[in-house]
Parts: C-alpha cells; structure tokens; sequence
C-alpha cells in the first residue's frame, strides 16, 4: 500500500489529537513503525492494523474515523496539496463531480505509484447522484464521503452525502445536490501561492 | 467540386468560447475584435479599436510591418509580445480571413505558470479543450511530490549523522574514536595543512582497576577525557584510541612550542588526584609527539607508529614525560623502515 494512505491517517492524528496520541497509537500495536513515510511502500495489512489501532485508542467507530481523515485531506489548513488538486477539478461543484470519474487517473498523474480503484458517478435525478467505486482497504468509502463532503464546503454547495453500502466489492455514495452556490466558496486560485 | 467551406461563418461569440485569446485585425490593421482572455490579460478593451503593431512587438519572424505580409506566406509559429499596456509573451498562429484581415490565436507558452498568478487567471479563461490547467495541475502535483522526496532525503540523512556521528563518538567519554583522527587526518593531508599528533598513554592505570574496580577506571577515563579537552584548543581533535590510550591531533600546528606548553599542561593536571567511586586515584601519562611536517609526504599510518615509539621511549625513561619525534628519526625510517 502506498505510505500516503498511512501517513494521511498518521498526521490526521497528529493534527487533530496531538502527537503523543498518534504515538500511543503506533504503540498499541505490533509491528507499526513510529512515522510513516508517505513515499515509501507499506504491506498491505498494516493498512488495517493503523486503522484499527487509531479507532481503539481514539474510541471512534472505524467509519467515523475515516470519515473525519476524509475531511481532513481537504479542509485542515496543515494539508494543501490535496485540497488545491482537487480544485483544478472543476470550477464549480456540478463540473467537479463531473470530473470525479478521471480522480484515479488524476492522481496516478501525481503520484504514478499510487492505483486509486475506478470510480464512477451516475445521475440518478435531477440533482441526484450515487458514486459507485472499488475498495482501495475496509473502509474506504467511508474517507470518499469525508472527502466529498468537504469537497462540497469547499464550493459553498449545500448538499446531502451519505454512504448507501457496500455490494460485490463496490461502495455507493449517495449524494443530493440542492444548491451548488449556497454560500461563498473557499478562495482558490490557478496560480499556486508563491512558497 | 469542393465541399462547401463553412469556417467563415463564426461569429465573435464562437470565436470567444473556441479561442478566448483570439485576436480578429482588419486588413488595415486595426483590432476588431479580442478575446476575453486576452482582454482581461491585455487590462480591459484598451486593446480593441487599435493598431495591432502599436500593441505587439512581432519577435519572430521579424522584420514584418502589416497584416498581408502576416498571412500571405503565413509562417507556422509567431513570437511576439504585448508592449502596452502589459508586457506579456505569447506564442501564436495567423491565418488570412476572407476579408484580407487575420485571425491571431494566441497561447502564453512556456510563462504560463507566471501570468496565471500574476493576472489571477482562473479554469474559466482557457478553453475546456485547452490542457493549461491540466498542466498547472501537473506541475502543482510534481512539487507536491518532489517536496515530500526531499524531506524523505533529508530525514534520511539526518538518520545518517545521526548513525555516523554515534560511530565516531566513544560512548564512555564523549570523545571521537580512532576513526575520527583517520578522517581528519586525511582531511588536513588533502589541503596540505600541517598538524601534530599527539598520543597519550595513561600510567598506572591497570593498578587503578585492579585496586578500586572498573568503575574507578571509568571515572579515571572520563576525568582525563575532560583534562584534554580543557587543555588544548578548540579546534584540536581529541580522541579515545584505545583502553586507555588517547590521540590529540593539534591543528596548525608544526613547532615543537606549543606543543610542548599543551603536552606540559596535561602531565601537570595528570598528576592531580583523581576522585573516582570508592576512593581517590592517582595516574600519570607519557606522551609521544610528531608532526606532519617532518614527512615528506605525510600518512597517519606513519604518525601513529612514530608518535606510538616516542611514547614508548617517554614511558621507558621514567614516565610523566614527553618525547618529540625528530626528524632525523623520520629520515631514517625512511631508508631502512626500523626506527
């Protein structure tokens, strides 16, 4: 697995509850190493082992964890580069949901090691949608619904997103779109802040 | 017969919505018509209503003055730049329009990431077929990438001297090991700067461990490792180059003066009692000295074994002593390698 999914939810812990909880977390269990590195390769059960440590010492249910490390990608002012490639998206909520079927090919871009599963987004009515996608670990769909939720704040769109379930390898997404201007959205600009 | 040609049908709203940094020039040179892209980057309509060889300096080819000579033999690729009233660079094409005029699309070419930020461009300017964003992506996705290498690379090599720095550093005493002097002196060799060496060697000292234990002996070592430090100079390398033997190499220094004062200096503090655990020690230390610059070409090696002999003649004459190789001495060991 690539270390950027483990090294998301290590510094989703760090930033969150502080970098002794994060500690106690690579404690609490055999075999995780004290930092992950987010370029290097990690075997694929540590994956579960660091989800699972993290929902016990956090005493968090598994999917409200990762849904709050979806969240974080996008929304927590430490982390920007998640946030501003997924901008480049699409310029408006409706366009960036459009776009969500290019995501794994947009990240392969950026990160040629890292094989999001394919995800596609259907109309299922007006201003309806449901994203199916593949499972890239357990739990998976829980930090696409963090993540497109946060996505949509960043629009300024109001809309419902809630998690439909899992069948034959597949998660759905269900999400409403009530208003894809209902407030101002977060500032973002084509050209990158000069570091 | 040919198929009817449809292309001159486009109006300025097709044109703005396929090209948004087109430019429509009259026959007489004159601006039509820009695209909105183009006028948001030129800072308003300034442009529309004007010559277009008052605005855009034509860099390449050069030498062309009107619109015909532009696209009568139209060549594949145009460098020029917007003068007034921004200076901007751009690539373009031109071909002829039915009227004798040209239409000029435009594209900012290889400054594109500068006038995106500079003009606060956003997805919206750029055609949906044009892949500028998808290329400003790639960039921002490339430097997000490459930042995360390089703090990999810098956190392994701060492992690194963290692990080479344990190497070279003994663990009882705080002072660098033997690897250390090789280094160094290798260092000081290979910038042709002169050095002395200086080995000290502890008196006394296996009685020390047998009478008090090995602790006492600890505290003997490390309460000569701070009596070498305080008495020589702060760019001198001070080692630990065996159980009780240690190596100073003094910097800069090649005249027996001031190596004497040092090496006087530490037999004095040598000679005080030593407070150690479970009751007080007394060592001395003989001490052998040489320097590079009686080598003709200097090696540790060499150093070592010389400075190792002229202890050895300390300790025999009566200990708490110091000797100086001499150069007569490296001279013959050069001839026949028995010193």
């Amino acid at each position: 697995m690539h270390g950027l999914v483990h090294k998301a939810i290590q510094s989703f812990i760090c930033d969150t509850y502080g970098v002794q909880a994060w500690d106690a977390v690579a404690a609490s269990a055999d075999n995780l190493p004290l930092r992950f590195e987010a370029m290097l390769s990690y075997c694929d059960h540590l994956t579960d082992q660091v989800i699972d440590a993290a929902a016990r010492h956090l005493a968090k249910p598994r999917a409200t964890l990762l849904e709050d490390v979806g969240t974080y990608l996008v929304s927590h002012p430490n982390v920007t580069a998640p946030r501003r490639l997924l901008r480049f998206a699409g310029s408006t909520v409706e366009e960036f949901l459009h776009t969500l079927d290019d995501l794994p090919d947009r990240v392969r871009l950026a990160l040629p090691e890292l094989h999001l599963p394919p995800i596609q987004l259907t109309e299922t009515g007006p201003g309806a949608f449901r994203v199916t996608s593949g499972i890239l670990f357990d739990g998976y769909g829980y930090v696409l619904v963090g993540l497109l939720r946060a996505m949509s704040d960043e629009y300024g769109a109001l809309t419902t997103i809630e998690y439909l379930g899992e069948d034959a390898g597949q998660i759905s997404i269900g999400i409403g779109l009530h208003d894809g201007r209902f407030r101002e959205g977060r500032d973002f600009r084509l050209g990158a802040p000069v570091a | 017969m040919a198929a009817p040609d449809h292309s001159a049908c486009l109006d300025h709203a097709a044109l703005d919505r396929l090209m948004p940094l087109h430019l429509d020039v009259g026959p007489d040179g004159v601006i039509r018509h820009v695209g909105p892209t183009l006028a948001k980057v030129a800072g308003g309509a300034a442009l529309e209503r004007a010559a277009f060889f008052d605005h855009f300096e034509l860099r390449r080819p050069k030498g062309l003055t009107n619109i015909a000579a532009l696209t009568d033999t139209p060549p594949r690729a145009l460098r020029l730049r917007l003068t007034a009233p921004r200076e901007v660079a751009f690539t373009g094409v031109a071909t002829r329009l039915t009227d004798g005029g040209a239409l000029i699309n435009l594209s900012f070419g290889i400054g594109v990431v500068d006038v995106v930020r500079d003009h606060d461009l956003t997805s919206t300017d750029f055609a949906p077929t044009d892949l500028t964003v998808e290329m400003l992506y790639l960039r921002e996705a490339q430097t997000a990438a490459m930042d995360e290498w390089r703090k990999l690379s810098e956190r392994l090599a701060g492992a690194r001297d963290a692990a080479e720095e344990r190497a070279f550093t003994d663990p009882l005493t705080g002072l660098n090991n033997r690897r250390t002097i090789d280094k160094v002196a290798a260092e000081l060799i290979g910038a042709r700067e002169a050095f002395s060496l200086m080995l000290v060697d502890l008196d006394y000292f296996k009685q020390v461990n047998d009478a008090l234990g090995h602790p006492a002996g600890d505290d003997v070592l490390r309460t000569v490792a701070t009596v070498l430090r305080e008495e020589t100079r702060r760019n001198d390398v001070v080692c630990r180059v065996g159980g009780d033997e240690f190596a100073v190499l003094m910097t800069g220094v090649c005249e027996t003066t001031l190596a004497k004062e040092i090496a006087g200096r530490i037999l004095l503090r040598l000679e005080e009692e030593i407070t150690v655990a479970g009751g007080m020690a007394r060592v001395s230390a003989s001490i052998g000295i040489t320097a590079s610059c009686l080598y003709p070409v200097a090696r540790i090696e060499d150093m070592m074994r010389d400075a190792d002999m002229a202890l050895y003649r300390s300790k025999n004459a009566g200990r708490s002593q110091y000797t100086f190789v001499t150069k007569d001495q490296v001279d013959r060991r050069g001839q026949d390698t028995v010193f």
